[in-house]
């Protein structure tokens, strides 16, 4: 071991004179992990992944304290949406007003609508004989015999805002003074009077109104004032595009009217603010990389992110590794039917196609829509279960040509019991390949987690994980329109994973004593 | 020799009766399968039976009332003699799909190992040589990018840049629209081009291992005694590195990549799947997610042959190329 004794001289220090020859001080002993130290930092590629290593940890961990903003917080704003506020459609349907106490049937009004068609003036529907007249102006009176029973009708009669609906009698009266151009009618042995907006009104005030088109508010608790529909309708009448109202508060609003052709519907629009979540926000101060679907802020939740990552990856390599100590251990110091058994176990392990088998799982917890929480936990126990093998193997490796040296005849001579031997001798002198093993695998271990939550069956929401920010990209829009949202998270895990596989390369090199440097 | 292949064919097939005990638990233990899934749709239809009659119907018609050993017993039977059921999903025989599938895999597989092989070798090969330099370092630094990029993650990049924004290729799929009305050269020319994306992503992702694995081999060849040797004796250095180096290099190499070559047929989950590729990674994958027992004991049960296949032929390639060893 010529390496690990390497001796340094210190040349140029200034009271090297006083040392005789063979004072030990003359000469700068390094232990063999200062040498280790020593080739690992001069490997430049390892310090940069190192640097990488320490950046990503500080992110994650310093950062998620550092942000202002929680991993789940979602962030609202009100941003002018236009929003439909009435519907408006001119009715074109032939309507039906049935005098109290009768009865007009919808077959009854298709035998109308036929005896209409082919010009005739009466049908006959059951037992009764009815017979129409036309008034003029889509509305016809249907009586049988003598008696009124009904009327058909294109133009509406409303009631006017907070009054009750008119009786039949007066609502047929008011469509025959309107049809006739009349401006007065008397009905039930009231007076009406008919002004030329529509407008009905007894004894001066006003109890209902005429008009052909129907108005709908479009949104929840909204009563459409009759004032507002006689501007909209002086509005349509005109072909506005803009239709500005003022209520009677004095103030002004500005709606958009959009016709739709094909279903004959007036939309009229009004700009009003809307308390929605920012999603896909763009980068801003506030933000600096924007937000996500969700509206939560896109850096708090990949800091949260890169934590899950790391501490999954910590958590398998930590489960992995002590699996494969103890298996690899027991089997390379026994030897014999212990290690034919553990290898073929080793071997099983390493047939088993192990990503179909993750996602196999994962749908399984999918369906048994198992808690976030503890479905990371099983993630965790199942890659760690699946990973062990190959530090098995490796540390049975090692220990079947450590077992063969002086130092553990003596270990047996000093009557050392079988555990100690194995654990305070023997796995301590594998701990460097162990180690460069471990730091690998992290970066294999955090590729596989973001690789199953990408797919879904991983870490899932409210959880934000690097592999499950990156799925948002399944949209194609998304994949576009906003790189924010993917590819610094696709960044993060090259940088963490590369920094691990740098390091862990630079480690292999810096223990390995026949490096030449 | 033949004994030991004979002996290692045995414990291969021993291996591989454990190993599909535990997929078919681990398969049949899967709780939202397709018989549930199955039984929930039939038995919500006007004037069903329950659910529950749905669900013991089915699983008697698909087999699955039986204990869980007999069931094993009776899919292995039925597997040996070469009858691999029918899948539930794609309601044809598995083989039938497989046939249809397996061909876009092993071409994606093939085309992608030769690629790997021209580019990595010599790079693997420069990188050893020079040891050090500024060559070396950029080698060994894309290597182990290439090994630390995630697959969804470049695959996603590839599409935004080449399908998405330069329009060059396509996004998804394995065929155009109007595959149906082009020649056959033109079909070919279509795959082919649905195929760059994929291939590339599967050439990048998996080039860095073997590029650091010719690297390091060629490393331990250069240190020998037999090249000091050489370089002793004189001869160029070209004739010392392609000769005598890279030849011995060769042995580790041909091992790794004839054990690698039952590999082309397992297909590549991820990029198939983010490409939308049918091949079979695809295939198995939504096999998989709808529960397709059938299906899916083929899919993993051909992996794990596959992967014991590769390890016996490179044990058995390291006896051949190299007469150093002898097998016992």
């Amino acid at each position: 071991m010529s390496e690990e004794t390497k001796v340094v001289t210190s040349g140029n220090a200034p009271d090297s004179e006083e040392y005789s020859l063979n004072d030990d001080r003359r000469v700068k002993v390094l232990t063999p992990g200062a040498l280790v130290a020593k080739r690992f930092f001069r490997n430049r590629l390892a310090i940069i992944g190192l640097v990488m290593l320490i950046a990503m940890f500080m992110f994650s961990f310093v950062g998620g304290i550092i942000t202002p903003y929680g991993q789940a917080e979602i962030f609202y704003t009100y941003e002018m949406m236009e929003k439909e506020y009435v519907g408006v459609t001119r009715n074109d349907a032939i309507r039906y007003l049935v005098a109290e106490e009768q009865e007009f049937p919808t077959l009854a009004q298709a035998q109308f609508v036929l005896a209409l068609n082919t010009g005739k003036t009466e049908f006959s529907y059951g037992d009764v004989d009815y017979t129409f007249t036309d008034e003029g102006g889509d509305l016809y009176s249907i009586y049988a015999g003598d008696e009124l029973r009904a009327a058909a009708y294109k133009d509406i009669v409303n009631a006017a805002d907070g009054e009750a609906q008119l009786p039949f009698i007066a609502k047929h009266a008011a469509l025959l003074a309107y049809v006739n151009g009349e401006d007065a009618f008397t009905a039930d042995g009231a007076s009406y009077t008919l002004d030329a907006d529509g407008n009905i009104l007894r004894g001066g005030k006003e109890v209902g109104y005429i008009s052909r088109f129907v108005v709908q508010s479009k949104e929840n608790g909204v009563v459409i004032t009759r004032d507002f529909k006689e501007r909209l309708e002086e509005a349509l009448e005109t072909d506005d595009e803009d239709f500005i109202y003022n209520d009677p508060d004095g103030t002004e609003h500005t709606y958009r009217i959009t016709y739709d052709a094909s279903a004959k519907v007036w939309s009229v629009m009004q700009e009003t603010p809307t308390y929605v979540s920012v999603k896909y926000g763009q980068p801003s101060w506030e933000h600096l990389l924007g937000t996500d679907g969700n509206g939560m802020d896109m850096l708090t939740r990949l800091m949260y992110g890169g934590r899950v990552s790391l501490i999954i990856g910590f958590i398998v390599v930590g489960i992995e590794t002590v699996l494969g100590i103890i298996m690899g251990g027991v089997s390379g110091y026994f030897g014999g039917w212990v290690d034919n058994l553990i290898m073929r176990i080793v071997d099983v392990f390493y047939c088993i196609p192990s990503t179909p088998i993750i996602i196999i799982l994962g749908a399984a917890m999918d369906s048994m829509q198992v808690d976030p929480q503890i479905r990371m936990l099983y993630l965790m126990l199942l890659l760690g279960f699946l990973g062990w093998p190959g530090v098995a193997r490796m540390v049975r490796g090692q220990i079947l040509s450590l077992r063969e040296q002086e130092f553990m005849t003596a270990t047996e001579a000093c009557g050392i019991s079988v555990s100690h031997r194995i654990f305070k001798h023997l796995i301590p002198n594998v701990i460097p390949q162990l180690i460069v093993i471990s730091t690998m695998g992290l970066g294999s271990v955090i590729l596989t987690e973001a690789t199953l939550s990408f797919l879904g069956l991983g870490v899932k929401f409210p959880f934000a994980s690097w592999g499950n920010i990156i799925s948002d990209v399944n949209n194609s829009f998304v994949m576009t329109n906003y790189w924010f949202v993917w590819i610094p998270a696709g960044i993060c895990l090259l940088i963490t994973v590369l920094g691990f596989n740098f390091v862990g390369d630079g480690l292999r090199d810096a223990f390995d004593p026949k490096m030449k440097r | 020799m033949r004994n030991f292949i004979i002996k290692r064919v045995a414990i291969s097939v021993v291996i591989l009766l454990c190993v599909t005990v535990i997929i078919y638990g681990l398969v049949r233990a899967m709780p939202g399968s397709y018989v549930e899934t199955m039984a929930i749709q039939l038995s919500s239809l006007p004037g069903a039976k329950p659910y529950e009659e749905w669900l013991a119907q089915l699983e008697a018609d698909y087999g699955l009332d039986k204990p869980f050993l007999v069931g094993w017993f009776t899919w292995i039977k039925e597997f040996c003699t070469g009858n691999f059921g029918d899948s539930w999903k794609y309601t044809i025989r598995v083989i039938d799909k497989f046939n249809d599938v397996i061909g876009v895999s092993f071409v994606m597989g093939a085309v992608s190992l030769v690629l790997q092989l021209i580019i990595a070798i010599p790079l693997g090969i420069i990188a050893a040589t020079k040891q050090y330099s500024k060559a070396d370092y950029a080698i060994s630094a894309g290597a182990l990018v290439g090994i630390s990029l995630p697959t969804f993650f470049f695959a996603s990049l590839l599409k935004l840049v080449f399908a998405m924004k330069l329009g060059w290729f396509e996004t998804h799929g394995l065929v155009g629209r109007n595959f149906a009305q082009l020649s056959p050269s033109g079909q070919f020319w279509d795959m082919a081009h649905h195929l760059v994306l994929p291939i590339v992503t599967l050439v990048i992702i998996s080039i860095g291992s073997l590029m650091r694995y010719t690297r390091t081999n060629m490393l331990e060849v250069l240190n020998a005694d037999y090249i000091r040797t050489a370089r002793a004796k004189g001869l160029s250095e070209g004739r010392v590195i392609y000769h005598h180096a890279f030849r011995n290099t060769l042995i580790p190499l041909v091992t790794m990549v004839g054990g690698s070559l039952p590999g082309l047929f397992s297909g590549a989950l991820i990029t198939e799947t983010l490409f939308s590729i049918p091949g079979i990674g695809y295939t198995s994958y939504q096999a998989m997610l709808a529960g397709d027992i059938p299906f899916t004991m083929f899919y993993l049960t051909f992996l794990a042959v596959l992967t014991l296949a590769g390890n016996l032929i490179s044990d058995i390639l390291y006896a051949v190329v190299d007469p150093r060893v002898r097998l016992a």
